[in-house]
């Protein structure tokens, strides 16, 4: 095993990871302000790339329009989301919040492909497909892009916690009984994390999209982007970007130096080791607020 | 009307808490049962096959999980897992020469002890995370299943279940497959009706509904999550077994992915969470609403000479089944068995609107 090889997998995994990560803030964004762990963050992100894909080749809209367009549509579908569904469930118990986002996870699952077919559909980004050559090791550009952006989209989304309606959220997200006292619409900076997550979940639909063709396998990215989140942290952004960068190095270097002994596969498994392996050993993650429970 | 209740005085604690106080309801589960087992000699064989034993067989493994879902509150995502295990362990011992009934036995523990070794390092959390454990759970089991040959028999082999008797009876016949899994069925049922009555179910219920104030109360929760997590393990593993030699005779890894674990969910949210008589209803809609629909679709398809996709009649089942689950969540969080009980009450005291005081 040169140092070489070790290396490219391991630039490469860090670019794969950073595009999970983008995944898993969604559901560390809705995390943090209703408490609710999105299952169907993976589905939001296969919506997107289709309503992208949409937009793009059966519109014809130029993508640099197409894309903020499946943007802006996916932040009402999120919003959409929490006003018809995730609001009804506030004072249930978890498991039926959390149920309800399963359910929405394997509908989605079924529509998008039922009504647009379900072969792969191809977007174009715009990204040459050529590696980047540096010494001896292969730079995938996708990978390479598609991890600048997803890293440029997470700190902007933890900067966005300095901001007005960034605090309105910290307040949420600390005690929402105590911010509906001062006048805090709580409801509505709900609302805006399932449309800013859904925002997110469209990013990474796209840029994976973009790397693998649109199917219903881009839902998949689920079992990652929880992965992440649970190593970093449920409530914590910087959490996530360093979970991310752990997640793909060790799939990146399982696949390269595992897979040729047993015969591949373990690309699948590592994301669930991971989450076993931080439940049993540090449940609230890396970063993440020990969770103290009254009564 | 129907389940009239003037006119029965109990005379004894006995008496009334029997499992099914009023005479009506007892008629009725006579009458279900009667009709089950005439089913077999009245019905053909593609009804028989096709329809009653998936139902009963699926009922088994939902009213395990729901055991542990609407029983004791522990949400699990990777009940198709636990079954994987039964039926892989069993088909393994009968392999080895072991009588089915042994073997069947055997399939169940090998699940309750892997399931609730699994269950003992996801119960140092709850909820959220306990939802994530179970869903890593399944993807290592489906994982190990098929890439240790020496469990599936190689890569995408289909391993063939022995031919293997019960009590005599040749399982290779439907109507032996057939009773076994109705009286498989039977005992889990009158199981979990019985729970309910003991100090076990009650120990339950207080940690399902909130486990620090049962632990307050001197009920221990880790020892009876645990413990649920056996049982219902146990359950799910059995169920597999009579899946794999009654139903299946064959099994490959790809049976019990993760979409038999949302089905499994599904049915029991669909049937209602914490009831006995939710399972059954719940395989029922689950099992066979996607074949109606697609029927009907077809149909329809057919009558006004449109044209339906494949791709779309293909993805209708997962389509139904989100639907279905968003829909009881949202409408009804307590599914069928809810609505059958708020009919079976307005009947008690039919023609009044309610009992007198």
């Amino acid at each position: 095993m040169d140092s070489a090889l070790l290396l490219e997998l391991s630039i490469n995994g860090a670019c794969t990871g950073m595009m999970y990560a983008l995944v898993a803030a969604g559901i560390v964004l809705i995390y943090k302000t209703s408490g609710v762990a999105n299952l169907a963050q993976g589905a939001l992100a296969m919506t997107g790339a289709y309503v992208a894909w949409i937009a793009s080749t059966l519109v014809g809209l130029p993508m640099w329009i197409g894309a903020p367009l499946a943007a802006l549509v996916m932040f009402g579908v999120g919003a959409l989301i929490e006003r018809l569904a995730m609001r009804r469930m506030i004072g249930q118990p978890l498991i039926m919040a959390i149920m309800l986002t399963m359910g929405l996870e394997i509908m989605l699952r079924g529509v998008m492909p039922g009504l647009l077919g379900g072969t792969v559909k191809k977007i174009d980004i715009g990204i040459p497909n050529a590696p980047i050559i540096a010494g001896d090791i292969l730079i995938n550009r996708t990978l390479l892009i598609g991890g600048g952006v997803s890293f440029a989209m997470i700190v902007a989304s933890i900067l966005f916690f300095n901001s007005r309606l960034g605090v309105v959220m910290r307040a949420v997200s600390d005690d929402q009984t105590a911010s509906w006292s001062v006048g805090i619409r709580v409801e509505r900076a709900i609302a805006v994390a399932w449309g800013l997550s859904a925002v997110m979940a469209t990013t990474a639909g796209l840029l994976w999209g973009a790397t693998q063709g649109v199917d219903w396998s881009l839902s998949l990215l689920l079992v990652k982007a929880l992965a992440i989140a649970i190593l970093g942290g449920l409530d914590s952004l910087p959490g996530v970007l360093i979970a991310g960068v752990a997640v793909g190095v060790i799939e990146s270097l399982a696949t390269g130096i595992i897979d040729p002994v047993i015969g591949g596969g373990s690309r699948e498994v590592v994301a669930s080791a991971i989450i076993l392996a931080t439940l049993l050993v540090r449940p609230h993650g890396l970063l993440g607020r020990e969770h103290i429970e009254r009564v | 009307m129907f389940y009239r209740r003037a006119g029965i005085r109990h005379t004894s604690y006995r008496s009334e808490r029997r499992l099914w106080p009023l005479p009506f309801d007892r008629g009725l589960v006579a009458a279900v049962v009667v009709l089950l087992l005439v089913a077999p000699l009245v019905v053909e064989r593609l009804y028989l096959i096709g329809y009653l034993m998936p139902w009963i067989i699926w009922s088994t493994a939902a009213l395990g999980l729901n055991f542990l879902m609407g029983g004791a509150g522990q949400i699990h995502l990777g009940y198709g897992a636990i079954i994987a295990i039964g039926a892989y362990a069993s088909t393994h011992l009968a392999r080895a020469g072991v009588p089915f009934e042994i073997a069947a036995l055997g399939g169940g523990l090998a699940s309750a002890v892997i399931g609730s070794a699994f269950g003992a390092t996801a119960l140092r959390v709850k909820g959220l995370y306990l939802a994530m454990a179970t869903l890593a759970m399944q993807s290592v089991v489906d994982f190990l299943i098929t890439h240790v040959p020496w469990i599936s028999g190689g890569g995408q082999a289909t391993l063939t279940v022995p031919p293997a008797r019960f009590l005599g009876a040749d399982l290779r016949v439907d109507l032996a497959a057939y009773y076994v899994a109705l009286s498989v069925c039977a005992v889990v049922t009158l199981f979990v009706l019985n729970v309910g009555r003991s100090s076990f179910g009650r120990a339950l219920a207080a940690v399902r509904e909130k486990d620090y104030a049962a632990a307050v109360i001197g009920v221990d929760p880790f020892r009876y999550k645990l413990l649920a997590f056996w049982v219902s393990s146990f359950i799910g593993g059995v169920a597999g077994a009579v899946l794999a030699f009654c139903y299946y005779r064959a099994i490959s890894p790809d049976q019990f992915h993760l979409d038999l674990s949302i089905q499994l969910v599904a049915m029991v949210i669909v049937g209602g969470l914490g009831s006995v008589l939710g399972p059954f209803f719940g395989a029922a809609l689950i099992l066979f609403a996607p074949i109606l629909l697609n029927q009907a679709v077809g149909a329809l398809a057919a009558a006004f000479g449109l044209g339906i996709s494949a791709d779309l009649r293909a993805h209708l089942p997962l389509v139904l089944y989100g639907a279905l689950i968003m829909g009881f969540l949202l409408a009804e969080p307590l599914g069928l068995a809810k609505i059958y009980d708020n009919v079976r009450k307005y009947f008690l005291v039919w023609p009044f609107r309610h009992a007198p005081r």
